[in-house]
């Protein structure tokens, strides 16, 4: 009866990002045995996905040949959802229940997108920015289609980059953050010259693209699907006729594997000292979920991380000044891309805000808290677990999140229900 | 000091606010006092199970009594309530089971309760997830379930109309006539009626209520999955030992197409945490029924403490020592279905009128036997 596959690893890191890469690079020793796991049926996380198989002169492609000619066990379509004791963890799998015994655990779980309610936010054909990058990747035909690029953070740019490289019609990006507040993070940018380059090769391709600081969307209109979105600088609208809106309002972590192991949290973010361990010794964080700062930051502090999980110390102290850079960037671009406040008063009465379970903005507001919410609406209580409107309820009505519970994903009750003593399977088999 | 409230309540859960509702509309002024979420303790955790049970005489009439209250008040209840007359299948696993079937289907027809024996073809008929060659069961179809946070937000919301006030702060202290907050205010009143479930000797020590923890898993929406509460026979004989954790099949179709799994029952649990091998007890327990709950996708887990009396029946009515202060409390997994018919009798003790059905076995004094003056030094 029983699908149960075991293992055990000296390191075992979560997450198959750049993040997840890079330690799983430097952790990986003769002696040492290291295993990644991640829920997608490839690495590369959200950043690199399908970017191995696509396009060999991607960047993404020195990592992947680094880590295919390292012993490193890769665990794919692995759906962790619960720590039942210090050193296990238990994850769901195509094939049922895995139980992962670590001496050593990285948690590189990343970021998702943030979405914020708008009228008309849930037409179809308006998406994450990372989403329907995602989508075009897996081969949704975008030639000549009108996209208009709205909400805040660096993915946008990416995003525009490449669907014009696609052959999209990207109409204007609208970064919600007002341009005095972007300044000095993009003055920050520019002194650091890898990023420079990359800063270049956007503003290149993007030439066309008009980037517009300060604007934001506010409603979307269609009868079936979208057709037209209203964008606002608060002053002014104006009304777009487009095919896509690629929407996300920058990143959020992927924090509730850390919670439920209970590692010690700032500002919404996992707490690491120099080496990234946690606030749990032999728990090491890295990426995004410590701080969102993007692509070099997450392979730096991964390394970090690799290193430190595996004694190398000598190693991971070596990169410290290049974390503290990192740091500082990760920072300067958290305020660069902090929300306005106005973005609060875009839901109307009626908008959508839990999308699982169809509660709208004027049932939320008269409650005083997420847990009264939730018992009263059912907001955040569908299969997607509150992901995405807690977040938004998070900045909508400042309400703290709460703690999490196994299962921290949805997982078949046959997987949940498998038996490790003896005594439940009596009771079972005793009717 | 002239009291401002003819009573305080001391709890807004479905007990608090059916009292609250009762004695408001009987023209008392009234106060809840709670300081978090309407229906947020073990309303918010229970199954919502209207359920008439006959572990007693004295849980039959009261069980019976509040279903009809239920029933009669359906109607008018918002579709956020979720009320649906599912009815209760008791599922019997071996024929001596069905010599239990048969004397509650006797016992259940002289109350005049509609009941239907259930043979192992007919189960499945009813039932078709139900693994085959189980024995039967006797359908109750004048059972339901509902939605308790919003079921108590109802009461309340009727209490409120009819003048009552809530006051979003803890009570830390509350006897003779007056409730101490933590706010640091005092507030008076000529009754205080303590109906904080689990915790209600937090309040008033000495109460002989005890939490006992128990377990709930839901899963993503499965339409049509089951039709009826299913209930394991056994369940009064799991639920009743008194002393050892145990678990129970009990699984209810939410009016959402979810399905709700239970149940346990633990005694000296502390913590509010998943306790890992009483839920896959109780999910084995579960599967050992439906087979088929294997493929679906559980989305949630949670705990719940339940009020629990030594002898199985609530606290309803004024406490032994303090002339102003009553009980509500002590219903352990009855509450939802029993809170209409607690309010109903307890506006019958505060206003002198005649109780429906008789109140002495619920009344707290059984539980106090005289004790010499030193007993608690």
């Amino acid at each position: 009866m029983c699908n149960a596959h075991t293992h055990n690893y000296d390191v075992l890191i979560l997450g198959g990002g750049p993040a997840g890469i890079a330690a799983a690079s430097a952790a990986a020793a003769p002696h040492t045995s290291v295993a990644i796991v991640d829920e997608n049926p490839t690495l590369g996380g959200q950043i690199w996905r399908n970017s191995f198989a696509a396009d060999v002169s991607d960047p993404a492609a020195h990592w992947y040949q680094r880590i295919q000619h390292s012993p490193i066990t890769r665990l794919h379509d692995l759906r962790v959802f619960h720590a039942p004791s210090p050193g296990t963890l238990q994850a769901e799998a195509g094939n049922g229940l895995h139980t992962l015994h670590y001496k050593k655990l990285i948690l590189a779980t990343g970021a998702r997108e943030r979405f914020l309610p708008f009228p008309g936010w849930t037409l179809p054909n308006i998406m994450g920015a990372g989403a329907l990058q995602n989508m075009v990747k897996s081969g949704l035909p975008i030639t000549g289609k009108r996209i208009v690029i709205a909400g805040s953070g660096p993915l946008l740019i990416v995003v525009a980059a490449y669907l014009k490289k696609h052959h999209a019609r990207v109409i204007c990006i609208c970064e919600q953050a007002p341009l005095r507040q972007l300044l000095p993070f993009a003055k920050g940018v520019i002194t650091n010259t890898e990023k420079l380059s990359q800063a270049l090769q956007y503003r290149l391709q993007l030439l066309t693209v008009p980037y517009r600081a300060g604007w934001w969307p506010a409603i979307a209109r269609g009868q079936s699907q979208l057709e037209t979105i209203t964008v606002t600088d608060g002053a002014r609208r104006y009304i777009i006729p487009c095919d896509y809106l690629a929407c996300g309002f920058h990143l959020v972590p992927n924090i509730e594997l850390p919670s439920l192991l209970g590692c010690s949290q700032s500002n919404g973010f996992v707490k690491v000292d120099t080496t990234q361990q946690t606030s749990i010794p032999g728990i090491y964080a890295a990426g995004e979920i410590t701080g969102i700062g993007g692509l070099e930051k997450s392979i730096l502090e991964g390394t970090i991380a690799g290193y430190s999980a595996t004694g190398q110390s000598t190693a991971a102290q070596q990169l410290s000044a290049a974390r503290s850079k990192s740091l500082r960037f990760a920072s300067a671009m958290q305020r660069a891309f902090a929300l306005r406040p106005e973005l609060r008063r875009l839901p109307a009465p009626s908008t959508l805000v839990c999308r699982c379970e169809d509660v709208p903005h004027s049932h939320l507001v008269s409650h005083s808290s997420w847990r009264s919410a939730k018992l009263h609406t059912r907001c955040g209580m569908g299969s997607c677990q509150g992901r995405v409107c807690g977040t938004a309820t998070e900045f909508l009505y400042g309400w703290p999140s709460e703690s999490v519970r196994p299962p921290i994903l949805p997982v078949r009750l046959q997987t949940l229900a498998q038996a490790e003593d003896p005594a439940s399977q009596e009771l079972s088999t005793a009717i | 000091m002239t009291p401002a409230y003819d009573a305080i309540i001391l709890g807004a859960g479905i007990v608090g606010a059916a009292c609250a509702m009762e004695l408001a509309q009987a023209g008392m002024r009234v106060a809840i006092v709670e300081p978090g979420v309407i229906g947020g303790g073990a309303t918010g955790a229970g199954m919502g199970h209207i359920v008439v049970m006959d572990d007693s005489p004295a849980q039959l009439a009261l069980t019976h009594h509040s279903q009809q209250l239920w029933d009669a008040l359906a109607p008018k209840l918002p579709a956020a309530v979720e009320y649906e007359t599912t009815g209760t299948i008791w599922v019997a696993t071996h024929s001596r089971e069905m010599e239990e079937v048969a004397r509650k289907q006797a016992l259940y027809t002289a109350h005049g309760i509609p009941v239907r024996t259930l043979d192992t073809a007919a189960l499945l008929r009813e039932e078709p997830n139900l693994r085959p060659g189980l024995a039967g069961g006797l359908l109750v179809p004048s059972d339901a379930v509902l939605y308790p946070p919003s079921a108590a937000d109802y009461l309340l919301q009727h209490a409120l109309q009819s003048g009552a006030t809530i006051i979003p702060h803890a009570a830390t202290h509350a006897a003779e006539g007056k409730v101490r907050l933590d706010s640091g205010g005092t507030i008076a009143a000529l009754r205080i009626i303590n109906a904080l479930g689990a915790s209600a000797a937090s309040i008033t020590p000495g109460l002989p209520v005890h939490p006992r923890k128990g377990h709930l898993v839901i899963t993503d929406r499965a339409p049509g999955f089951a039709r009826r509460q299913l209930v394991e026979l056994g369940y009064v004989r799991s639920a009743g030992s008194g002393t050892t954790d145990c678990v129970a099949f009990n699984v209810q179709p939410r009016k959402t197409g979810q399905v709700l799994i239970g149940s346990s029952r633990q005694y000296n649990a502390i913590s509010n945490s998943i306790d890992y091998d009483i839920l896959q007890r109780m999910l084995q327990q579960a599967r050992a029924y439906i087979p088929a709950l294997d493929h679906l996708s559980v989305i949630r887990t949670w705990t719940g403490f339940r009020a629990a009396t030594p002898d199985k029946l609530p606290l309803i009515g004024p406490h032994h020592a303090d002339p102003t202060l009553y009980l509500a409390t002590g219903h352990e997994g009855l509450g939802i279905t029993t809170a209409l018919a607690t309010g109903r009798l307890l506006r019958a003790i505060l206003t002198g009128t005649n109780p429906f059905i008789p109140i002495e076995p619920y009344l707290p004094a059984r539980s106090f036997t005289p004790q010499p003056e030193n007993a608690h030094a």
